[in-house]
């Protein structure tokens, strides 16, 4: 389809502002830009039709199954939007003063103080804008913690080989090495691997449970335990929160921080690779180190505050507070019945959807109960048939389900990671299933088809080596 | 009580049954006893009229101005009908980031058009698809500019001071010394910061216009960091690139800047958007995701997700940044802004930015004791003296419906942009009258 | 699959070409770019930059990877070929004519196989 630029006719436009209320006064000449920026010169229904076009040729939660592993692609509850948008919030100035603002600020006490909760932390910064810089926040804390105890050591952070990507590239942000132990046979950590592992350098340790094959880690103790022995911390990763939100909390594992997903968990859209939000919670002895402002109450009346040995900002003003209002929102419909509830949804629905591919045929990674999401390997059937987790995955997409996450796990060979969430119904369950099993068929005895898919998406498979050998990263006028 | 989940109990049941159990608490039989939570300390869940009535009442608690005249990271343009309409498409709000391209070239020819605009606004050859805010795509910018020799970073003291704070945390942690040379005049003091800068300078960073309004000698201040060897991070107002000189055109290396002002609200903060624009030269440099322009198998145009190797899911501890989610959603408000503003709109808009501020200069100046602090140029912020307390004033105007402006060392920051009308502006400069002339 | 008589092969599948003058040519082999499938970008080193044995000294970059590439040799980098910085594709393409870097100054080698001896090694890596 034509791109915005070359629905461009010269002249046209929206009549949107007023003419100039004030006399026009000249700006220095040395000071002016030469020539015009390239803007699309466009009237308002074109525009309008640019973009429902655009919008057609987009795959979001509300068209259709989006079972994408370590995303909790939730539905995003429609209230949400409509709290958020509110002109009493939109048209708030992050600098009002705070008497003028106290809604704003009881939003975000309120959202710390249910968040801290959730995950038996003591304290909690809205401050971080999506999950990697929640990481991020969540080491400064530990270095800036360390430091402040004069143990200018401690330069390692660990991580399992499982880990997403994000968990290393952070840690380096952060100005930490980073130490790989491997997993077990069950996708667990090591626990002989963690221990050789440790020593007077171990600034702490990151790790998400249920963890990233979507199993519940039963030695989580044990592993945290290790850790403080040898003076370390325990940083939770909240990217599979949603598996046990009100069930176990990361606070009584034995975890210090953690950082939360707002737009995985807590139901906040996706909007096509954000907006999110990466709260950061802590234990009160790190409280003191957290990103200021954060958010306070003295008596009937909020105020901002920032903390006494504070490392510093991660981000102007106080973080994506529309975004604390969606969840904020969703926080108060499922309150403390409806937050477990919606873990359990997850868990069932994901066994449910196991346990029918199982039994169609896919093999699982590690068979047994998992948590909210499983890992299929597509190892054997690629050996069998020259079918590989692409190929299945861009099938998916012929029938209008948006594929598992790919090839991720990296521990396990040609991997789908299938996520449901707790939103979907038996229903789509039992067909999502069917079409699964119909590929695993055609596989079979049609690899073809599957090595050619997707055929009825608007474009067929980009061709993603001439896009990074000869990068066109932006349209140029002829 | 809602938890969005369709089936109901009875089929809950069926569900578990399918798998054997009689009991949803034998999906979680392998998390030890003593881990499982006990009832969480909430409320119980509410019905939608009930949430409602909550979040409503806490916003209506929350003071709205009828004419707002602060500014200093944060501004109050004039969004139109078409932006809202645009973004809150389902489609668009719904969908994750657009690995998969075949069913994601919506997303991605937006982000597509929108790196193509932020170049048109900026000068500059590449773009990123944005990162969180204006803050930390400055962070992100001196991030970049690191090399082996030098890794030193000289900040403008008229910088935005969240901006200088949250490029302090992200310099700290990678343990790169920075140096803030004092602003002088409301601007980047250009003879302090040539002398703090030297052969193991990185790149030296400034905003356009500064945080207290002043238009910076731009190019003055890029040529300097390149006869020194290091490069230069400008961070600049988009609206005002709509007369000001680009930072392509001042030579600059990377072009950062708040995408706010670009049809997203206030918001009492946030989501934001920042952008990231650099040389070719620096292209492969650039954090975060960035679309590409290809073909598909039967050569119709497609849009991918490219120069993926870079980024932290594939190069994991070795990756530049670690920024996987960015603020997409926001990018595109940016888009469809500037395709609703066109040249012409975002010049006219400028303008008016540009003029309503000298004329509300002007009227306020007339005040015995209200005087301009600094003897420049400026754009659509201004410092002023204030004979009066600041917070005496600003409530004064608060009683108004009028959002005074920032109290800032020496007296107020200023902002005025298009959406002031010349009856505002005349209703304040009274009021300052009122209440500085006594 | 194309194993030169004529270079020595490292166990991490880089090539080593002696040149005159006690320079040699690292490169990637045959088998190693059909392994990692078409490259897009090179990450070399600069000109003057030590190099370790065993250690990495550049990175390839293919659609959804990154790979290191090691340097069987202890030496400098006198100089690189910048031809692959544009042309990513010329690895593909003609892998013993793609040299990464000239390495001279060598002081160390690791321990290197014949052809016929790194043939038996993909073998049994296949």
């Amino acid at each position: 389809m034509k791109l915005i630029f070359e629905r461009s006719r010269s002249g046209r436009g929206l009549g949107l502002l007023p003419p100039c209320d004030v006399p026009r006064c000249e700006l220095p000449e040395n000071a002016r830009r030469t020539g015009r920026p390239a803007l699309p010169e466009i009237g308002e229904i074109d525009l309008g039709r640019h973009y429902t076009e655009l919008a057609k040729q987009t795959h979001g939660v509300n068209d259709g199954f989006y079972p994408l592993g370590s995303c909790t692609m939730k539905y995003n509850p429609r209230i949400n939007e409509e709290m958020a948008a509110l002109p009493g919030f939109t048209g708030i100035h992050p600098l009002q003063e705070e008497q003028t603002a106290q809604g704003c600020l009881e939003v975000l006490y309120r959202t710390q103080k249910a968040l801290g909760e959730i995950t038996g932390m003591d304290a909690v910064s809205l401050q971080p804008a999506a999950g990697a810089h929640g990481e991020y926040t969540g080491l400064l804390l530990i270095r800036a913690y360390h430091q402040a105890r004069g143990d200018l050591a401690r330069t390692k952070i660990i991580v399992p080989d499982s880990a997403h990507g994000t968990n290393p590239a952070s840690a380096v942000m952060a100005g930490f090495k980073v130490v790989n132990v491997p997993s077990d046979e069950h996708g667990f950590v090591d626990l002989d691997g963690l221990r050789a592992a440790m020593g007077p350098d171990v600034a702490g340790l990151m790790l998400t449970n249920p963890n990233t094959v979507g199993l519940f880690d039963p030695n989580i103790r044990t592993i945290t335990d290790i850790i403080h022995e040898a003076g370390g911390l325990c940083y939770y990763d909240g990217a599979n929160l949603n598996a046990v939100m009100g069930i176990a909390r990361p606070g009584d594992m034995g975890f210090d921080c953690v950082h939360v997903n707002l737009h995985k968990t807590f139901s906040t859209p996706h909007g096509g690779g954000g907006p999110g939000s990466g709260p950061v919670g802590c234990k009160e002895f790190l409280a003191p180190f957290l990103p200021g402002p954060v958010a306070e109450k003295k008596g009937d009346t909020y105020a901002f505050a920032v903390p006494a040995q504070s490392f510093g900002r991660v981000r102007t003003f106080c973080g994506n507070f529309l975004v604390v209002v969606r969840a904020l929102t969703y926080i108060l419909s499922l309150g403390k019945e409806g937050i477990p509830a919606a873990a359990q949804g997850a868990v069932l629905n994901a066994n449910y959807l196991m346990k029918k591919l199982a039994d169609g045929g896919y093999e699982m990674a590690y068979p047994g109960i998992c948590m909210h999401e499983f890992v299929m390997t597509l190892e054997e059937l690629k050996k069998e048939t020259g079918v590989s987790a692409l190929d299945v995955a861009k099938r998916l997409l012929d029938f209008g389900i948006h594929p598992p996450t790919m090839y991720f796990p990296l521990i396990v060979h040609e991997a789908l990671m299938v996520e449901p969430t707790e939103t979907e119904s038996r229903e789509t369950l039992d067909e999502a299933a069917e079409v699964f099993l119909k590929i695993l068929d055609e596989a079979k005895n049609d690899p073809e088809n599957l090595h050619t898919a997707p055929h009825r998406t608007p474009i067929g498979r980009p061709d993603e080596v001439t896009a990074a050998r000869t990068p066109v990263l932006r349209w140029k006028a002829e | 009580m809602s938890s969005y989940i369709p089936n109901t109990a009875a089929e809950q049941k069926e569900m578990l049954a399918a798998l054997g159990m009689t009991s949803p608490d034998e999906l979680f039989s392998v998390i030890p006893k003593e881990l499982r939570a006990s009832e969480l300390k909430l409320e119980s869940g509410k019905s939608e009229l009930e949430v409602r009535r909550i979040i409503e009442g806490l916003a209506s608690t929350n003071t709205r101005y009828s004419a707002i005249f602060r500014g200093a990271g944060s501004y109050d343009h004039y969004i139109p009908a078409i932006v809202k309409t645009v973004t809150s498409k389902e489609e668009f709000v719904t969908a994750y980031t657009p690995y998969q391209a075949e069913i994601s070239q919506g997303v991605l020819q937006s982000i597509f058009e929108y790196q193509t605009m932020i170049c048109e606004l900026t000068g500059m050859d590449v773009s990123n698809a944005s990162v969180y805010d204006g803050a930390v795509a400055a962070a992100e910018a001196v991030l970049m500019c690191q090399e082996r020799k030098r890794q030193t970073v000289v900040l403008s003291g008229a910088l935005n001071p969240q901006v200088v704070q949250v490029i302090k945390t992200y310099c700290a942690s990678r343990s790169i010394p920075v140096t803030v040379v004092p602003a002088k005049d409301g601007g980047t003091d250009a003879e302090a910061m040539a002398a703090a800068v030297n052969g193991e300078t990185a790149c030296i960073c400034f905003q356009q216009p500064s945080f207290y309004g002043v238009i910076e000698d731009a190019e003055a201040l890029c040529a300097m960091a390149h006869e020194a060897g290091a490069k230069a991070v400008m961070s600049v107002n988009p609206i005002a690139m709509g007369v000001l000189k680009t930072p392509g055109e001042c030579g600059a290396d990377v072009a950062v800047g708040e995408g706010q002002p670009l049809g997203i609200p206030m918001g009492f903060g946030g989501p934001y958007l920042g952008f990231m624009a650099a040389t070719q030269a620096l292209m492969r440099r650039l954090p975060g995701r960035i679309v590409g322009q290809t073909a598909d198998d039967n050569e119709n145009r497609a849009f991918v997700l490219t120069l993926q190797a870079r980024e932290q899911h594939i190069r994991r501890e070795k990756a530049s940044s670690n920024i996987c989610s960015n603020e997409a959603l926001c990018a595109m408000t940016a888009a469809v802004y500037l395709a609703a503003m066109g040249p012409d709109g975002l010049e006219e808009c400028a303008k008016q930015c540009y003029d309503k501020a000298h004329y509300a200069a002007e009227a306020l100046c007339v005040v015995p004791g209200v005087e301009l602090v600094n003897d420049k140029p400026f754009f659509h912020e201004f410092v002023t003296t204030c004979p009066v307390p600041a917070e005496t004033l600003n409530k004064a105007l608060a009683e108004k419906g009028i959002l005074g402006g920032l109290p800032v060392e020496g007296g107020i920051l200023w902002c005025v942009t298009e959406k002031n009308s010349r009856e505002q502006i005349d209703a304040l400069a009274a009021t300052v009258k009122e209440v500085c002339g006594k | 699959m194309n194993t030169p008589n004529t270079l020595k092969y490292s166990k991490s599948h880089e090539w080593v070409k002696e040149l005159d003058g006690g320079v040699v040519e690292i490169g990637l082999t045959d088998y190693a770019q059909d392994a990692l499938g078409s490259l897009v970008f090179v990450n070399l080193p600069e000109e003057g930059d030590p190099v370790t044995a065993g250690e990495t000294f550049a990175d390839v970059e293919s659609v959804k990877a990154v790979s290191d590439v090691y340097s069987p040799v202890t030496g400098e980098v006198l100089e690189i070929n910048e031809d692959l910085l544009d042309h990513p594709e010329y690895i593909n393409e003609d892998p013993y004519g793609a040299w990464f870097v000239r390495v001279g100054n060598v002081t160390e080698y690791d321990e290197l196989l014949d052809a016929e001896g790194y043939e038996a090694l993909c073998a049994s890596e296949e």
